[in-house]
């Protein structure tokens, strides 16, 4: 014990025993898992040398609630819901994932309305999404009003889902074949008036708070630069490979459903840093309106749900009046629909960035396997790396322009 | 493909460009649901990968997923699946590699460092080892976590929750402890593939005497309730629900009959009145 004591004050060093100084150790702390700019539960184990960081070990995973396991004991229907829950900021960007791998699957037809919903929605969603993080990115590095601002679009975003699913957050909206139901005429024409007032005002607003403020660029312009290789190197995907200079976005590269009639722009940073990242958001909401817009001026008459009555259930009407219709419902609502065997890997431009689903079906009414890719995975662990040699305050704005939400990340 | 489905560039050459730049390390590549999927020797993974990211023609520069699948069947019954994403050429291509409890796959966390957490989830979920990554720990579960969760032979319940303790001012752990059993329905049609043996169907399995059965004798014919006795005393009643000698509610615990609910109380004239000719729903 006393050789031990004698260690410590550095009087008996082993290895150079002729220093008496105590030498400093690094801090290792914990940030986290209980705190705010952790956006959820998230532990950060940090070796600091004084204020700098030296190492970052994020461990994740508190809130891993089996979702991959769930879903194999649940039908294709069925195991819908549990998309909403992955990245709640987002839902209908995880369903449409979902959705899209299964009809991939079945080699299922989508009539154009339904596609044209799905697109609409989804970009509703990436505005409610980016306003939850650039509000939460702009708070963690000090500023309040924006978010509250940006708070009042997504309160906003909330009441159309509601209006066109039932449910603020956890939708529950798209379907193998379509959507669940028709959007009323009402509700498109208030979402088309939203998009031209009171969505460019505060947005706009807010943001102009923040895009030049002084404090603001101090904070993030040439904070955790990630080059264009390393981007690469860490898989990562959405607006943190287009912060880093990469025009890469699934939905101009890989068009699913109408992206492809979509005119829209992708924006790139120049620098790669957390403002950059910022940045790009912001941009990518403007262009979110844009393909809203164009949905809405495009969008045909029709089904919103594929016919196959093999996937797809009958209308309650039609239920009434044929025995057909009645036993497609039975058998959808009980058995669920069989998926030929095969395997997919489907992903599709969430906000966050590539949002993949691996599904091997094995011809049963259940999935053998759903891997989902959560786009935090890849963009956190590079976190290490980002935040070595930056100061523990940069850390929050770190994390705030890397967009994670736990939900998806730990499944 | 009718599904609108992501669409990337054609898998057209992709497999004779893979098969030239792999030679023998690839064992199998299959072109189906519109995607290209390339089984690898789990030896040669290493530079097969290499190979796929620096061939000119192939050039998958990001690693986006690895995947773990579990088919207890197999002989290596665990396969892990790497999804591979082409920048330049915008293509998509899996590459499968076959394993087991106990055979490591060579890790690529020197080609692409994001590998390092998805390699641990794999080792997390499923077990497989992972030779050359620096830091296999678990990841999602919990902390002292045992078991694989993801294999097909682990309950989805688990073996173990935790609540917190009153008691002991802390978080306990138990062996888990269902208040009702799991449910699981089977909706398959019985003639679809069910596994179940719908009663009579056994017979079918048996093999069948040539030609028509022999008749019984009466003296062997044994009539169904031959053995039960016809003396049999019916049980004795058991004790709470089955008392038949209650008089008034102070024996049964059943308490007062409210006094509101009496027959008297009811009104002597209803509220609503009938019309003429039918009921008021008519």
């Amino acid at each position: 014990m006393s050789l031990y004591v004698e260690e410590l004050l550095g009087e008996a060093d082993a290895a150079d025993p002729t220093t008496g100084d105590v030498t400093i150790q690094n801090y290792t702390i914990n940030f986290g898992p209980q705190h705010p700019a952790a956006h959820g539960v998230l532990r950060l184990v940090m070796e600091l040398d004084g204020e700098i960081v030296e190492r970052v070990d994020p461990h994740v995973g508190l809130l891993h609630r089996g979702t991959e396991k769930l879903i194999e004991y649940k039908t294709y229907t069925q195991a819908l819901p549990y998309f909403d829950r992955l990245d709640y900021c987002s839902p209908l960007c995880m369903e449409h994932s979902w959705v899209l791998a299964v009809e991939k699957l079945l080699d299922l037809e989508v009539p154009e309305r339904a596609q044209y919903l799905r697109v609409f929605f989804a970009e509703l969603t990436r505005i409610s999404n980016h306003m939850l993080n650039l509000g939460s990115h702009v708070m963690d590095v000090g500023a309040m009003t924006p978010n509250l601002w940006m708070f009042e679009i997504r309160e906003d975003c909330m009441n159309f889902f509601e209006r066109v699913s039932g449910a603020r957050m956890h939708s529950n909206y798209f379907r193998p074949g379509g959507v669940h139901q028709d959007a009323p005429l009402k509700l498109l024409a208030d979402i088309g008036d939203w998009l031209d007032t009171r969505l460019p005002r505060l947005f706009e607003d807010a943001i102009s708070l923040v895009a030049d403020n002084r404090i603001f660029k101090q904070r993030n312009v040439d904070i955790a630069v990630v080059s264009r290789d390393d981007a690469v190197k860490w898989g990562f995907s959405g607006p943190m490979i287009r912060g880093s200079g990469i025009a890469w976005d699934l939905r101009k590269s890989q068009p699913y459903d109408v992206y492809a009639k979509m005119d829209f722009d992708v924006p790139v940073g120049t620098r790669g840093d957390c403002y950059d990242r910022f940045m790009v958001r912001v941009e990518e909401v403007r262009q979110s309106a844009r393909i809203m817009k164009q949905c809405l001026r495009d969008m045909p008459d029709g089904p919103i749900a594929s016919l196959d009555r093999k996937v797809v259930p009958p209308k309650r009407g039609e239920m009434k009046q044929s025995m057909e219709a009645l036993i497609h419902h039975f058998k959808l609502y009980t058995e669920g629909f069989h998926v030929p065997a095969g395997d997919v890997y489907v992903a599709t431009e969430s906000p966050k960035g590539e949002f993949g689903v691996y599904l091997v079906a094995d011809g049963s009414n259940k999935p053998y396997r759903c891997k989902i890719r959560p786009t935090a995975f890849s963009h956190l662990q590079a976190f290490d790396f980002m935040a070595k040699g930056h100061m523990l305050a940069d850390t929050t704005a770190i994390l705030g322009a890397m967009d994670i939400v736990f939900g998806e990340c730990d499944r | 493909m009718r599904a609108p489905a992501p669409a990337y560039a054609a898998n057209d050459g992709t497999i004779d460009a893979a098969r030239n730049a792999l030679g023998g390390m690839l064992l199998d590549a299959v072109d189906k649901v519109g995607e290209v999927a390339l089984h690898v020797r789990r030896e040669d993974l290493y530079d097969a990968m290499i190979a796929l990211r620096d061939t000119p023609g192939l050039a998958y520069q990001q690693l986006m997923e690895i995947a773990g699948v579990d088919y207890p069947d197999r002989a290596e019954r665990f396969e892990v699946v790497y999804c591979m994403l082409s920048l330049t050429r915008n293509h998509r291509l899996r590459v499968h590699v076959a394993t087991d409890e106990e055979k490591p796959v060579p890790s690529v966390t020197d080609i692409w460092p994001v590998a390092g957490w998805l390699e641990r989830e794999v080792y997390d979920m499923y077990g497989v080892l992972f030779s050359g990554n620096p830091d296999l720990r678990r990841i999602l579960t919990d902390y002292g976590f045992r078991g694989h969760p993801q294999r097909k032979d682990f309950p989805l319940t688990g073996y173990v929750e935790l609540r917190y303790s009153e008691e002991e001012k802390r978080v306990v752990y138990e062996p888990v402890q269902l208040a009702q059993d799991f449910r699981t329905f089977d909706f398959m049609s019985p003639w679809e593939g069910a596994e179940y043996v719908l009663p009579g169907d056994e017979k079918g399995a048996l093999p069948q005497a040539k030609g028509a059965q022999t008749p019984l004798s009466a003296d062997t014919i044994v009539k169904a309730d031959a053995a039960q006795s016809t003396t049999k005393v019916p049980d004795a009643p058991s004790e709470p629900y089955a008392k038949k000698d209650v008089q008034n509610t102070s024996q049964s615990g059943a308490g007062e009959p409210d006094p509101g609910n009496q027959k008297q109380d009811k009104p002597v004239e209803s509220d609503v009145i009938p019309t003429k000719g039918g009921g008021q729903n008519q």
